[in-house]
């Protein structure tokens, strides 16, 4: 059993940890306070957020496939979920689930999109997004919407019980929902077959296209959650909210040992590159940097970390 | 040429031909409706602003022939403006080293990718994801606010008409034929091809793969600089601005879906995607001639993008074996 659980923890989730360590040691050289509970309470609070976003999308990713119209599903339910929440206390209670049916909607229609229609996921999902962008300039340009957040929400995102954030607690309960799916049911095993080799799980007796839409589906629904969190974080929900979220929350999954190819990959890892992405880019902010040198920077140290343990096997047959 | 070689053309450029059908219904469109007679003015205008989409979409066609993909172009060319703003001006003879400098700035981002994906061993979509962080920081580094200098003699030499035709359109001929034609029948190119399609069995007869794929990035980074000196010498300045760049990156892509190469590798080519990139440009132009109410417009261009891109889905109908789907 013991042994079977240190299999579990692979090479990179532990070399993505010891990095985190790396990142710490020199964020405390800079600035002590960097690893003041408090200080490392705030960014695991910030980390929630992508971690939420990131959480949905590693279904995705584990497919083989890639969800780009995440920056404007995350958009969408943050709106959506801000619009039905100036109904009075019956749209205060629906708002988040509301938020997140639309999500869902997204997830569907792009999980429909590629599963049975075959275009790839990536193109398929970069038409969504722009479709998604059209229907909210549409929905908040001829008027100011109300986009306020619900009191629930920035319970959920801001507030904290006995010391730590709520989102926290959000961000947990998802992760420990989505990483037993994954492990002890039968869908997660199929998730891995299928990102795998699709045709193999097929003839296994997969019913591989309905496993699509359903890591689509689930994608579409935390992308909105994540954005209505955010919405309760910063009071309010705006347009382009969604933009920073994408490309952090593919580093930090393929960080987290995530083969981007699919099939491999564990939800522990996606859980440490968040945290890492999140700790680096704070790190870099301590050591007041330009936006030009944390962007150069940034890069360079996804790569150099890929290249210690994310590399890909020769091709010579 | 006999009626068999015709068919086996018409079949191995169906996506192309359907592209360039459908552009030719909507430019005809839109000159027909609009308020102006057409003119060569109108035309340059046109072509100044299909060129640089024209150009990113054929610097992204290559990686994805090699069924790789780069998400660095937006960054590059956007690195490449921003140089553009600080090195292209002067006199004649220091602008056209400033345009060296430019193009080989995109041609070493480009030779980086290439290293990194081939020798690094990395996947070519998250290590273009990271250099692209990489160039953007360049960007911002050359340019942190919005400006520059550029010449405006070589802007008036490039944005206007030689001939009555459109110069940038000229431009991006003289790119077809002297960079992609030669380099798609060069042992590289063919290379890059056979990469595509199956990297194993490519190894195994003998092709040079890992000079094909940094080949490959290599005249994506160069191409997109291009583009990025382009889009200076139109706007007479440079702008760090990630929405662009991650605008032109997204949409490359596109093109070169709609222009009919295969994101899965091994077919297609630069032509179809330049077909792609006008086409997608002149959606815009169509809703502005129609008048399209402004908030309906970023609805009308997704929508149409999505049922361009959905338009491979008519393979499902041909496939007789399911299991084919699953490639």
């Amino acid at each position: 059993m013991t042994s079977a659980t240190f299999k579990a923890i692979d090479k990179p989730v532990l070399i993505a940890a010891g990095f985190i360590g790396v990142v710490l040691a020199i964020g405390a050289s800079i600035n002590i306070s960097f690893v003041s509970p408090t200080y490392l309470l705030q960014q695991l609070q910030v980390a929630s957020f992508l971690g939420i976003i990131a959480s949905g999308m590693m279904l995705v990713i584990l497919l083989g496939q890639i969800d780009l119209s995440l920056p404007w599903t995350v958009t969408m339910g943050a709106m959506m979920a801000a619009a039905v929440g100036r109904f009075g206390p019956w749209g205060e209670a629906g708002a988040i689930p509301f938020g997140m049916l639309c999500g869902l909607a997204v997830g569907l229609v792009n999980g429909l999109g590629y599963a049975y229609l075959r275009v790839p996921s990536m193109i398929f999902t970069l038409g969504m997004n722009a479709v998604l962008q059209g229907l909210m300039v549409l929905y908040s340009g001829g008027f100011a919407p109300l986009t306020k957040a619900t009191p629930l929400m920035q319970l959920l995102a801001v507030q904290r019980t006995l010391g730590i954030p709520n989102a926290l607690f959000v961000w947990m309960a998802i992760s420990i929902v989505l990483a037993s799916v994954l492990k002890l049911t039968p869908f997660g095993r199929y998730v891995y077959a299928t990102g795998n080799r699709e045709s193999a799980a097929y003839l296994s007796g997969v019913r591989t296209r309905l496993v699509i839409v359903g890591c689509f589906a689930i994608n579409g629904m935390t992308s909105a959650l994540g954005g209505i969190m955010l919405t309760g974080y910063s009071t309010n929900a705006y347009q382009g909210m969604g933009d920073p979220y994408l490309l952090p929350a593919i580093a930090a999954i393929v960080l987290g040992g995530t083969n981007i190819l699919g099939g491999k990959g564990s939800y522990l890892g996606t859980v440490i590159g968040v945290v890492l992405i999140v700790l680096l880019q704070s790190m870099l902010s301590v050591m007041q940097m330009p936006e030009a040198g944390r962007q150069i920077i940034y890069g360079v140290v996804i790569v150099v970390m890929l290249l210690v343990y994310g590399r890909g096997a020769r091709i010579h047959s | 040429m006999t009626l068999r070689d015709l068919k086996l053309f018409l079949s191995a450029n169906r996506g192309p031909l359907l592209a360039l059908f459908v552009f030719v219904v909507m430019f005809s469109v839109f000159l027909h409706e609009h308020p102006r007679p057409v003119s060569v003015a109108l035309l340059t205008a046109a072509s100044n602003k299909g060129v640089v989409l024209a150009l990113m979409a054929m610097a992204q066609t290559v990686p994805v022939l090699t069924r790789g993909l780069d998400l660095s172009v937006g960054s590059i060319m956007t690195m490449a403006a921003c140089a553009s703003s600080v090195v292209v001006h002067g006199p004649p003879e220091q602008a056209a080293l400033g345009v060296g400098i430019v193009l080989a700035v995109g041609l070493v981002a480009g030779v980086i990718n290439g290293v990194i994906v081939v020798i690094g061993r990395i996947q070519p979509i998250i290590a273009t994801l990271a250099t692209g962080a990489v160039y953007f920081g360049i960007a911002l580094w050359l340019r942190p606010t919005p400006g520059g200098d550029v010449s405006e003699a070589l802007s008036n030499a490039l944005t206007y008409a030689t001939l009555g035709v459109p110069t940038t359109f000229l431009l991006l001929i003289a790119v077809l034929v002297f960079v992609w034609l030669p380099f798609r029948r060069s042992v590289l190119g063919r290379g890059c091809y056979a990469v595509g399609s199956s990297e194993g069995a490519a190894y195994m007869s003998g092709v040079a793969v890992a000079r094909s794929k940094i080949a490959a990035y290599t005249l994506a980074g160069l191409l997109a600089a291009l583009a990025g000196l382009l889009l200076s010498l139109v706007a007479l300045s440079g702008e760090a601005s990630a929405p662009q760049a991650g605008g032109y990156t997204l949409n490359s892509i596109a093109a070169v879906v709609v222009g009919g190469t295969s994101l899965f590798g091994g077919s297609g080519g630069m032509v179809g995607s330049v077909i792609g990139a006008l086409v997608l440009r002149t959606i815009g132009d169509l809703l502005f001639v129609f008048d399209a109410p402004p908030l309906w417009q970023p609805l009308f261009e997704g929508v149409i993008l999505l049922l361009a891109v959905s338009l491979g889905a008519a393979r499902v109908l041909r496939i007789k074996n399911r299991l084919e789907l699953f490639t």
